[in-house]
């Protein structure tokens, strides 16, 4: 199977901007009238929906940032009524509320849409067995793969995260072809099959669909030789949709973005103003047939660029590179966005107990991300016994935990020892070298 | 009818148990008893010093986490079953001990045990009841 729908993804850019004109134009129409967020926005800036004429258009709507997501939790930027809400997703906000992402029925197809496109980018069909081993949940990475796969006609065997032994039995009992994960645990995983014994020949797999967390050329190489697959490099965000949003072709070479779903920009990070091809800045989508909750000119903070050279493979749409990094402080922690305002909030709600400096350090041991926060304790509390200080840590280590939704291990130090800086303070310290 | 001691909070960092010692010695103050209590990331020190204020005071200064606490201080007699002796009250009266050390004065063939316990003076009032010398703040 070379696409799974030729029409759409080998459409002519003449062809392919029209139908992203119309759209646009509709969508616009749609969220001025329905969305009193995005009504009083583009009232304030004297813009009706009229003058959205073309695709070229979109330059004058004004952009929409997580924040605004957050401002109006948890529903507030939903289009569609609840009843024809029929899933929502979630995923970290900046200060513990979640960003929430709701999905009509005609959303989730579209979404299907795209994760099966993207199987079929990475060689699968009806005949693939599809080992999904992205969390089932609140995240987005499990589901959509997984009715991506369904709609595909593939077997989909839907594993989820953890429990990694289990993982390994199955995928050699159930001849899995296609492994979708982070790309940190693809490694974590390739170890712990030699660990037991096993070769990455005594395995099925032939392709693997990676993402949610930036990796470099390097990892997949790494990743190719122990698994014996080829490695691809899927892209998505869950207020845009999920996983699905580009992916790659077997070219390799930058992912696909599902343009007449998404209407990629790249926009200079503190002008905001719009960049050419091929250069780099922040990723912005416009959600073109979004329902449930659609989002005009959403800033990524994702610093990439996009390609919109021809491929190889038909594909007409443009590709985008590798993440370089962000436009704030978000940090991916084995594919959980984890923000630092999110630690400072659960700190500042332990009061005195603490001091109020912190670090934040980031390694990554055995292809594994581990977060680890230094906090200082006061001569306050301090009162001499290890029960004191293992409760005090134990209360932080459940706070955060349900705070940021993976484990950090808690450091309490003394007082005074957080280097302090006489500008803007040091709080993180990535030490991952991706 | 207590014994004050000294407890330092130490981060699991190279030089730091040689850092406190050091500002002991330069500031003359005489360790007369030391306990580590160790965990995977840091450690608490416990001390009794001749001077404990002095020494509370220059440790604060130096940026040491540092408290003071009260515990109990038994003197038994230097020879076998001197502290299961003890230990036995304890036991019958179901208390429970935070921590325990110890140090022995050998000259006088006395071991001294320092006790932490959650209930100080119930625990006070049943060893003075089985006659068990009880030290005070001057060890």
């Amino acid at each position: 199977m070379k696409y799974f729908n030729e029409t759409m993804e080998t459409m002519k850019r003449s062809e392919l901007e029209c139908l992203q004109g119309e759209r646009l134009k509709s969508l616009v129409a749609r969220v001025y009238q329905n969305v009193p967020y995005y009504r009083e926005k583009m009232d304030a800036i004297k813009l009706k929906p009229s003058d959205i004429k073309s695709l070229k258009d979109i330059t004058k709507l004004p952009y929409t940032t997580k924040s605004d997501l957050r401002a109006n939790y948890p529903f507030g930027t939903f289009a569609a009524p609840k009843r024809d809400i029929v899933r929502v997703h979630a995923s970290s906000g900046t200060t513990g509320k979640l960003t929430v992402v709701g999905y009509t029925k005609n959303d989730l197809q579209a979404w299907a849409e795209c994760c099966a496109r993207s199987l079929v980018m990475a060689g699968c069909d009806e005949e693939s067995v599809i080992h999904i081993s992205y969390g089932y949940g609140l995240f987005t990475g499990g589901l959509g793969m997984h009715y991506g796969s369904e709609l595909l006609g593939s077997m989909t065997v839907p594993v989820s995260s953890g429990n990694t032994m289990r993982q390994i039995m199955l995928l050699k009992d159930f001849g899995a072809t296609c492994l979708c994960c982070t790309p940190s645990y693809a490694i974590y995983l390739a170890e712990e099959i030699t660990k037991s014994g096993l070769k990455a020949s005594d395995l099925s797999l032939k392709a693997g669909v990676f993402g949610a967390e930036p990796w470099s050329e390097a990892m997949r190489k790494q990743i190719e030789a122990s698994l014996n697959l080829k490695a691809f490099d899927i892209y998505g965000l869950s207020e845009i949709s999920g996983p699905g949003v580009g992916m790659e072709c077997y070219l390799q070479n930058g992912t696909h973005i599902q343009e007449d779903y998404f209407y990629p920009e790249i926009v200079d990070a503190d002008t905001l103003e719009p960049l050419p091809f091929l250069e780099k800045g922040e990723l912005v989508f416009t959600t073109l047939t979004k329902e449930g909750i659609p989002l005009i000119r959403y800033r990524t903070r994702d610093i990439t660029s996009l390609d919109d050279t021809p491929c190889e493979c038909g594909r007409t749409s443009v590709r985008m590179g590798r993440v370089f990094g962000r436009s704030d402080d978000m940090l991916i922690i084995r594919g959980v966005n984890v923000f630092p305002s999110q630690i400072e909030t659960v700190l500042l709600n332990m009061g005195d107990k603490i001091g109020p400096h912190y670090q934040i350090i980031v390694e990554r041991i055995n292809n594994l991300d581990f977060i680890e926060i230094q906090v200082e304790l006061t001569q306050k509390s301090f009162s001499g016994t290890v029960k004191d200080i293992e409760r005090i840590r134990a209360e932080i280590d459940h706070d955060m935990q349900s705070m940021i939704g993976i484990n950090a291990k808690i450091t309490l130090v003394s007082p005074n020892t957080i280097p302090r800086s006489e500008g803007k303070a040091v709080r993180i310290i990535d030490k991952r070298k991706i | 009818m207590l014994v004050d001691q000294i407890a330092v909070f130490l981060e699991n960092r190279k030089g730091r148990i040689f850092a406190l010692s050091d500002l002991l010695a330069k500031n003359g103050v005489d360790l007369i008893a030391l306990s580590i209590a160790d965990t995977n990331d840091f450690g608490i020190v416990r001390l009794v010093t001749d001077n404990n204020d002095r020494a509370l005071e220059v440790l604060r200064r130096a940026g040491f986490t540092a408290a003071t606490n009260s515990l109990i201080g038994i003197e038994v007699e230097d020879k076998p079953g001197g502290l299961a002796e003890v230990l036995k009250i304890f036991d019958d009266n179901d208390i429970d001990i935070e921590y325990l050390y110890s140090f022995a004065r050998v000259e006088a063939k006395k071991a001294i045990i320092l006790v932490k316990v959650a209930d100080t003076d119930k625990t006070l009032e049943i060893l003075l009841k089985h006659n068990i010398k009880l030290l005070d703040r001057s060890i």
